[in-house]
């Protein structure tokens, strides 16, 4: 059975990475639903976050496959770790002066703040889980949403666990294999 | 110069370092540099063809301590750097220029990547401010060759050459090797900068597993314990590691035999009692039907690609598998496996011999010896008037001692030779597996040659893929090269004409190829050609052959519509193969 996937990938900040790594997941024909890019908490890694659709073991293919670029630090399927997967949107919708304060109960509901207002609009930022966002859009939606973006989501785990490297060898043991451990890797 | 360096080691003070001439003195330009670092590396030769880009680097050549062999095309340039890695062990290397000369290499490049080769390609690059402008012979070669190789580079920075070059010999060569390629802007090559030998390499996201987990080679060691009809897929990561006399050992305690794919012929001697021969889509007949009656298949180092399991679902239906690799992408890819060993071959082996009992598996082995196929050798015995494959390709068996590097091309002369020549030795059976590239079979001999002067060469190409090549034979005369050529000529594109002979009502559709006359296409080249077409003159030509020193080119004129057997219909299982319902005489 197919699944949502997310994936942490741990990235060396060089030019041309985000083409590999996208590149890669193209050739093993991976659908990618989103995928968000920018610096961790380590000088001169970028965390990527990356939500694909496949089956555990071909997930676990693609993993493998990230691993093999030189640039990749460390693969986790976070998915079904316990953690915050948020995403930003940025959603425009119609505003009257009659419907106005219905749209902003409802952005209040989901969390939701304006950011920017005209006299036919009001702009909203929400952040959240993902179905928080569709919620909110599927509230909005009899409005009117004239322009919508969305990130993405960007995961972490709860807790004190990290998906962070360490320096020193590259932990192969952990082979994307957190969560769908269909093969097991023996180092 | 000479008086002028006295005086500095005299005074070492007149010049502190780092100032006016003495710095002038210790820059080299970046085409040195680019030499310096390949000699560094240990580099003997170099393939390649100038152009706009690399002109300054060909400036620099003459001084080089390094051997530049002129190719006829840079495809090929890419193919006899994989033959003499092939070859050698050692990694090969390419060089050429931007645009066609870098795109002319995407072939030989993706070949070495599907067949794990250690090459580096050098291609030259417009100058920097004309990237990306679509500047007069710019390709974006790094962007293009992403998914056909190991790693690649555009160097931006002069002082990034030699840590550069040294870090792509380090991958080439480490892990599960592959090609690298390293794009230089013309800009670096005429820039100067002082050389410092390159330090190790350290890279935080490159650290192959070599040395395997014990546990699971103990798990490895327990299935052989209990496994009645245990098989061996020997693969080419033997060859790769380095592996072959510790295999032997292996191989000789537990008493299993071994099959080997295509790649890995040669990792365990074929005149062994053990040694089985190729299995897969042309494996033979006892081979496969081991396969499909083992309980347990050990597989070292290959990856069980589809021209060697078949039909997936019906492949070693009975048996347990491990799966050794270095490449952990590579375990459960294709196949299902119950006990995965990352590592290199060597060190797992090294770790699993003590772990295994002495064993032998008279049962066992009688059982496959009876389901050869011996209509072959009989049919053999009566031989026909002209001259038959099989007969060819042992006959240069018998002549060589089975000691020969053979090169081949693709098509049905690969199958036979495959299966007829016996390898006993690794690093003498020279074949594009994974890619199967038309003309690999003359520039990898030429590779070879030049790797290995103290050895016999012997490259055996159809008449189709000998046209694709065939320009080389410029090269080989260029180099005085001892090769011998056997052009294995059906007029056909056989192996495709054979497929529609069998799989689609024999409409031979655009397989009938024309050829010049090759003797007198030798003779062109300056070289001598013999053309044989009775079984009785097949042994003169080659003995005549091997005593010419430099290139010979033997053409074979065989029976247009022989066919490769058995072959396992594709699509289908192994056990599905199809054999020769009788001998086609
Ligand atoms: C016309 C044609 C017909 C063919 N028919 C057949 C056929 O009948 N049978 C057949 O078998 N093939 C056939 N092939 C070839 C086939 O396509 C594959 O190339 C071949 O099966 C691959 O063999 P391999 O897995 O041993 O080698 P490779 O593809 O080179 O794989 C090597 C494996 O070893 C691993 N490795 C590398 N280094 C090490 C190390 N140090 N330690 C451990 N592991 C390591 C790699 O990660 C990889 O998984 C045919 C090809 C052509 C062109
Ligand atoms: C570059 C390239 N183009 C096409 C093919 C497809 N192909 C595989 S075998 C073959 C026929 C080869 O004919 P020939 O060289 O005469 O060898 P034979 O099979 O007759 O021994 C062809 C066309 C290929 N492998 N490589
Ligand atoms: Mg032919």
């Amino acid at each position: 059975m197919k699944n949502r996937h997310t994936l942490s990938v741990l990235v060396e900040d060089h030019p041309g990475v985000l083409n590999r790594v996208v590149s890669l997941l193209r050739r093993r024909s991976f659908n990618i639903d989103s995928i968000t890019v920018g610096h961790s908490e380590q000088p001169g890694v970028s965390r990527m976050t990356i939500v694909v659709l496949g089956r555990d073991q071909e997930v676990e293919q693609a993993g493998k496959q990230l691993y093999k670029l030189m640039e990749v630090l460390k693969v986790t399927d976070v998915t079904p770790l316990n953690c915050i997967a948020h995403e930003l949107a940025l959603i425009k919708v119609a505003a009257k002066s009659q419907t106005r304060s219905e749209i902003l109960q409802i952005a209040q509901i989901y969390n939701a703040r304006v950011v920017d207002a005209s006299p036919t609009t009001l702009l909203i930022e929400a952040t959240g889980p993902e179905e928080q966002v569709d919620g909110l859009l599927n509230m909005l939606k009899a409005f009117g949403i004239r322009e919508l973006v969305r990130t993405g989501p960007v995961a972490m785990m709860r807790g004190t666990s990290t998906v962070g490297v360490k320096e020193g060898p590259r932990p192969d043991r952990e082979l994307a294999v957190a969560g769908n451990g269909t093969v097991a890797i023996s180092n | 110069m000479a008086t002028r360096s006295t005086a500095l080691e005299e005074h070492p003070s007149a010049q502190p370092p780092g100032s006016g001439r003495s710095e002038e003195r210790s820059l080299l330009t970046g085409s040195e540099i680019v030499c310096r670092a390949l000699e560094d590396e240990g580099v003997e030769t170099v393939f390649g063809y100038p152009g706009g880009a690399v002109i300054p680097l060909y400036d620099a050549l003459p001084k080089a301590g390094f051997h530049h062999v002129l190719v006829r095309f840079e495809q090929w340039a890419a193919l006899a750097a994989e033959g003499y890695a092939r070859a050698t062990g050692k990694p090969g290397v390419c060089l050429v220029t931007s645009g066609p000369g870098a795109t002319n290499l995407v072939t030989g490049l993706a070949d070495a990547m599907l067949d794990s080769i250690p090459i580096i390609a050098i291609t030259g690059q417009v100058i920097q401010p004309l990237i990306g402008r679509d500047a007069f012979q710019e390709v974006d070669i790094t962007g293009i060759t992403l998914p056909v190789t190991k790693h690649n580079y555009l160097v931006n920075r002069i002082e990034d050459l030699a840590p550069t070059i040294r870090e792509a010999f380090h991958i080439a060569t480490t892990g599960r090797p592959g090609p690298v390629l390293i794009d230089i802007p013309k800009t670096l090559f005429l820039q100067k900068h002082p050389y410092t030998p390159a330090q190790t390499v350290h890279r935080r996201g490159y650290q192959p597993t070599s040395v395997p987990n014990i546990r699971q080679v103990r798990l490895a060691a327990n299935a052989i314990a209990t496994a009645r009809r245990p098989l061996v897929m020997a693969g080419h990561g033997i060859m790769l590691s380095g592996a072959t006399d510790l295999f032997r050992q292996f191989v000789e305690k537990t008493g299993i035999p071994v099959a080997h794919t295509l790649l890995g012929l040669g990792s365990f001697p074929e005149s062994h009692p053990l040694g089985l021969g190729l299995m897969g889509m042309h494996g033979h007949k006892h081979v496969n039907d081991a396969l499909d009656e083992c309980d347990l298949l050990l597989n070292i180092g290959a990856r069980f690609d589809d021209r060697a399991t078949g039909q997936v679902s019906g492949f070693a239906p009975n048996a347990f598998v491990v799966h050794v690799d270095v490449d952990p992408a590579e375990i459960g890819k294709n196949v299902h496996t119950d006990v995965p060993v990352v590592g290199d071959a060597a060190e797992v082996l090294r770790l699993l011999i003590p772990e295994v009992e002495q064993e032998h598996r008279d049962d066992w082995l009688a059982w496959i010896d009876s389901r050869r196929d011996r209509a072959l050798d009989e049919a053999l015995e009566e031989r026909p008037a002209w001259p038959e494959p099989y007969t060819i390709i042992k006959a240069i068996a018998e002549a060589t001692d089975g000691e020969a590097v053979v090169t081949t091309d693709v098509g049905q002369h690969q199958m036979w030779a495959a299966q007829h020549y016996g390898f006993d030795h690794p690093d003498r059976w020279i074949t594009s597996g994974g890619l199967g590239t038309m003309g690999f079979g003359l520039p990898s001999a030429i590779g070879a040659k030049i790797g290995r002067p103290d050895r016999e060469v012997w490259a055996i190409i159809g008449d189709g893929g000998f046209q694709m090549s065939c320009n080389e034979l410029a090269t080989a005369v260029q180099e005085n090269l001892d090769i011998n050529i056997a052009v294995i000529n059906n007029g056909y594109l056989g192996m495709v004409r054979q497929w529609q002979d069998l799989f689609h009502a024999k409409n031979y559709s655009e397989v009938k190829i024309g050829a010049p006359d090759f003797e007198k296409l030798a003779e062109a080249y300056g070289i001598t050609g013999i053309t044989v077409r009775t079984d009785a003159e097949i042994r003169p030509a080659i003995d005549r052959a091997r005593a010419i020193r430099g290139p010979v080119l033997i053409d074979f004129v065989i029976e247009p519509e022989a066919n490769v057997w058995p072959i396992v219909p594709p699509g289908a299982a192994n056990s599905g193969m199809l054999h020769q319902q009788r001998y086609e005489g």
